[in-house]
Order: C-alpha cells, then sequence, then structure tokens
C-alpha cells in the first residue's frame, strides 16, 4: 500500500500511479456535488451550457454537510453513498472528471468508464463526518444555492484522508479485501 | 364500585424540551454502549485497513464530542419511540406537536442537517427535519418514556422484507438475514448493528427490526434461544469479509439484535434493519 499526496487538478499521469488499496491525501481544491446537483449539471452539459466549474482534472466530494455552527468553516461532512450518483458519472468523466470521493459501491458502468476515461474512485471513512470537516480549511457555495445542503461548494481541504477503490486498471479494493478476509475468522 | 385511577400530568413543554434534547446529544455524543461496541471491534479486527477505518470512526466519535458537532452528516430523520404509561395525560398541548417542535427546535438549534421533505414525490425540504415518524405503545404506569434514534438513509435504504414459508424455516431465515448484510456491504457504512425483527404480520416484523436497534448495542436478548440465534447470525456475518468501512476484514458488524412476537400459522414475517457505524440513539424517562 503506497502513500500519495494529490494536489488537483489531477492528470493522467497522477491518475495512472494510483493502484486500488493505495492511501491518499488531498490538498487544495475539490468540489461537492450530490444527486440534485448531478441533475443539473448532466442537464446543463447535454444543453451545452457551462458548468459551475471547468470540469478537467477536478475531484467532486459527494457530500451534504450540516449547517455551519458559528464560529467553524463548516459542518458535519463525511461522504454520502455514491451509487445514487451513478447513473450521472460517465458523462462528467468524459468531460475530464479526474476522480470522486464517497462511499459505498459503483456499478460496472462507472467502472469501466473510469479506465476509459482514466479516473479513480476514492473512499473517505463513511460516518467520520466530524473528523473529516477539520480537514475542510474553505467552503464557498459556488453554484445552486438553493439546494441548501446540496449546493454546489468549492472546498479547501488538507490532508484530506481516502483510500483508492477503484483505479484506471480494473482494481477494486472492496472486492479484493472481501475476498482476502471472507471465512478468515 | 369503579376504582379510583390517578393520572399524572405531563406538560407538552417538557416533552418538546426532552426531544429537543435528546435530538442534539443522539447526533452529537455517540452512547457509552456503542462506543465500546467500538473499542472491542478494534481490539477484534485484524486487518490492517479495518483497523485504521475503525480508528478513524473512534477518533471522529471524540472529536465530534469535543467539538459538539454532529457524528455524521447525515443526521438522519427522527425516529421516535414512545412508551405511554396509560395513567398519564399529557397537558398544555397536543402530544405529536410537542414532539416535533422538539425534533424543529434540536435540529435548527443544534445545526443538525435538514433531511427531511414534505412530501414523498414532491420532495420540497421541510426545512427544520419534521416530522418525525412517532411509535407509540400503550404500558401500565404513569411516566412517559422516550427515546429517539436519529437514522440515516445510507443503512436505511437497505430494509428487507421476506414473508417465508414453515417449510422454508429457520434455515431461509438465516441466509436471508446474512445476505441483507452482503448485499448492503460497504453502502451500509458498517460496522453495522443489524435489527432483525421475525414475526407478527408484514409491517409488525419492520417495526421490530427498527426497534431491535434502540437496544444497547451488544446486549444479548433475555431469551437464550434467540440470544444463540443473535450470536450465530453475527458469526457467520462476520464471515462474509466485508469487515469496517468494506475495506475488508472480520468486523462487518458489531452485533445482531433480533426481536420476535407470535405470527400466524401460515408465514414466518422477517425484516432486517441496519444501523449504519453511527448508532445513535438517546432515551428520557419523564
Amino acid at each position: 500500500m503506497k502513500e500519495h499526496r494529490l494536489r488537483p487538478p489531477l492528470d493522467d499521469e497522477t491518475v495512472a500511479r494510483l493502484r486500488a488499496g493505495d492511501r491518499v491525501l488531498i490538498s487544495g481544491t475539490v468540489y461537492t456535488a450530490r444527486d440534485a446537483a448531478h441533475l443539473r449539471m448532466v442537464d446543463a452539459l447535454k444543453r451545452g451550457e457551462p458548468l459551475p466549474f471547468g470540469l478537467q482534472g477536478q475531484v467532486i466530494y459527494y457530500v451534504g454537510p450540516t449547517p455551519t455552527p458559528p464560529g467553524k468553516v463548516i459542518g458535519s461532512a463525511g461522504p454520502t453513498t455514491s451509487r445514487r450518483m451513478d447513473p450521472l458519472t460517465p458523462i462528467l468523466l468524459e468531460h475530464g472528471l479526474k476522480a470522486t470521493i464517497g462511499k459505498g459501491a459503483r456499478s460496472e458502468p462507472v467502472k469501466e468508464a473510469m479506465r476509459k476515461f482514466k479516473a479513480v474512485y476514492l473512499a473517505a471513512v463513511g460516518g467520520a463526518g466530524a473528523l473529516l470537516a477539520q480537514r475542510v480549511l474553505a467552503a464557498e457555495v459556488v453554484a445552486y444555492e438553493d439546494l441548501g445542503p446540496e449546493a454546489v461548494r468549492r472546498l479547501t481541504v488538507e490532508d484530506f484522508p481516502a483510500l483508492v477503490i477503484n483505479d484506471i486498471y480494473g482494481g477494486d479494493l472492496y472486492e479484493a479485501g472481501k475476498a482476502q478476509y471472507r471465512n478468515a475468522l | 364500585m369503579v376504582p379510583r385511577v390517578t393520572t399524572r400530568a405531563i406538560s407538552a413543554r417538557d416533552i418538546t424540551d426532552a426531544v429537543e434534547r435528546l435530538c442534539r446529544e443522539a447526533n452529537i455524543a455517540l452512547p457509552d454502549d456503542a462506543m465500546g461496541a467500538f473499542e472491542q471491534a478494534r481490539a477484534r479486527e485484524v486487518s490492517p485497513m479495518g483497523q485504521a477505518a475503525l480508528d478513524q470512526l473512534l477518533e471522529n466519535f471524540r472529536i465530534a464530542r469535543q467539538e459538539q458537532i454532529a457524528v455524521c452528516q447525515d443526521t438522519g430523520m427522527a425516529v421516535v419511540f414512545l412508551e405511554v404509561g396509560q395513567q398519564v395525560q399529557v397537558v398544555d398541548g397536543d402530544l405529536t406537536e410537542a414532539i416535533n417542535e422538539g425534533v424543529r427546535r434540536g435540529y435548527v438549534g443544534g445545526y443538525l442537517r435538514y433531511s427531511v421533505v414534505g412530501d414523498p414525490l414532491k420532495r420540497k425540504n421541510t426545512g427544520d427535519n419534521t416530522p418525525a415518524v412517532i411509535h407509540t405503545s400503550i404500558v401500565p404506569g404513569n411516566q412517559l418514556k422516550i427515546t429517539v434514534l436519529p437514522k440515516g438513509f445510507g443503512a436505511e435504504m437497505w430494509t428487507r422484507l421476506a414473508m417465508l414459508t414453515p417449510a422454508q424455516g429457520v434455515a431461509a431465515l438465516k441466509d436471508f438475514v446474512v445476505e441483507s448484510v452482503d448485499r448492503a456491504g460497504p453502502d451500509a457504512c458498517p460496522p453495522v448493528t443489524v435489527g432483525v425483527g421475525i414475526g407478527g404480520t408484514a409491517e409488525y416484523a419492520v417495526y421490530l427490526a427498527k426497534k431491535a436497534l434502540i437496544r444497547p448495542v451488544g446486549r444479548p436478548h433475555p431469551d437464550p434461544d434467540i440470544a444463540a440465534l443473535e450470536a450465530e447470525l453475527l458469526e457467520r456475518i462476520n464471515r462474509l469479509g466485508i469487515g469496517p468501512e468494506g475495506m475488508g476484514g472480520v468486523v462487518t458488524a458489531l452485533a445482531v439484535h433480533v426481536e420476535t412476537y407470535p405470527t400466524h400459522i401460515v408465514g414466518i414475517p422477517v425484516a432486517v434493519n441496519l444501523n449504519c457505524a453511527a448508532p445513535r440513539h438517546k432515551e428520557v424517562v419523564l
């Protein structure tokens, strides 16, 4: 298991170095988007309209934080279940998105799109919203403010921890981990 | 002669205050039973990635308490269990509204997320996480017990119900429970607590599965036969290999809690309701 420090935007070379099971620490910019924001972004792409941010090389974090308490940068901010975004993910990868962060398994079409468009899927620890919030230095709503917790935010993160679940070679940490420990009791 | 019945008045305002406090505390401070279960899980886990995930979860619980912020951003739909003593009389207001006002104040004032839409099809957020889902049972006595279970939907989405036949029997029931956890895999944020409801009718089995989750994590059922079933299911589930956060390991579930009820000669209703790696619940007796 290797550890990588990532600073988005990510290029193909960086993504190619990542293998399922590797640990990453992300510093810099990631964008938040979940169900409702995905629907709007995909709609915009289909109509040829501009997106809230350029996708090339970027990272999307699937999160809907709690409201920000006074004196804090963001509320609790752990990953949500990724599979809900599966039908809307390949088109974003096609347009240059290089990594998504969430929790839980991805669909076959998403895995195939990751191989084809050279992108990775990362998992943060689901349920660790208070811990992950501490790795967020700044948060700013950049689009779809009416969506509340589902608005698109630009997050500045430091040493945000995640694991590579799916790499561009077909590696899958969830499958490998489960196979290794099946009947291990 | 009509026996004299003494009623006890409980103010709706006190109920609101209690629910407000329970919503905040449940979401911010994991109960001691759950913390203990996580520490035991950490000691049992052999997979390095599973250990690392459990370390992050334990650290997260400490940070949430210290910083007074929610353990998880999905602060759930508030499920409220009421045990109302039959001698209790609620005064100064409407019981349901008192509870919802408590949820409103707890979620808005506690900076918890509003995750509830007012209509399941039109899907407009109610803006204060109301209404709660309220389960009421009338019991002897003059007290009111309130339990708040904030239920995140990462795990709730994997709820399953099967109406098995006597011929399919216990073997099919066990397979169904294990398969339900297997299907949820990493998505339900393991290590999960597995609520299993057996018996009753279809909706009652699901209710029992949910109710099983408010038991302190890992406390066995008082009936030794049911406790043995819980232990066997837990071992089978932990042989799946899913592990903490799905990274691979021997702790896929912290505990299996089974609740049962008499049922019809024709069927064995069985429901599975999962709690995620944040087994939150808090109760108070008024």
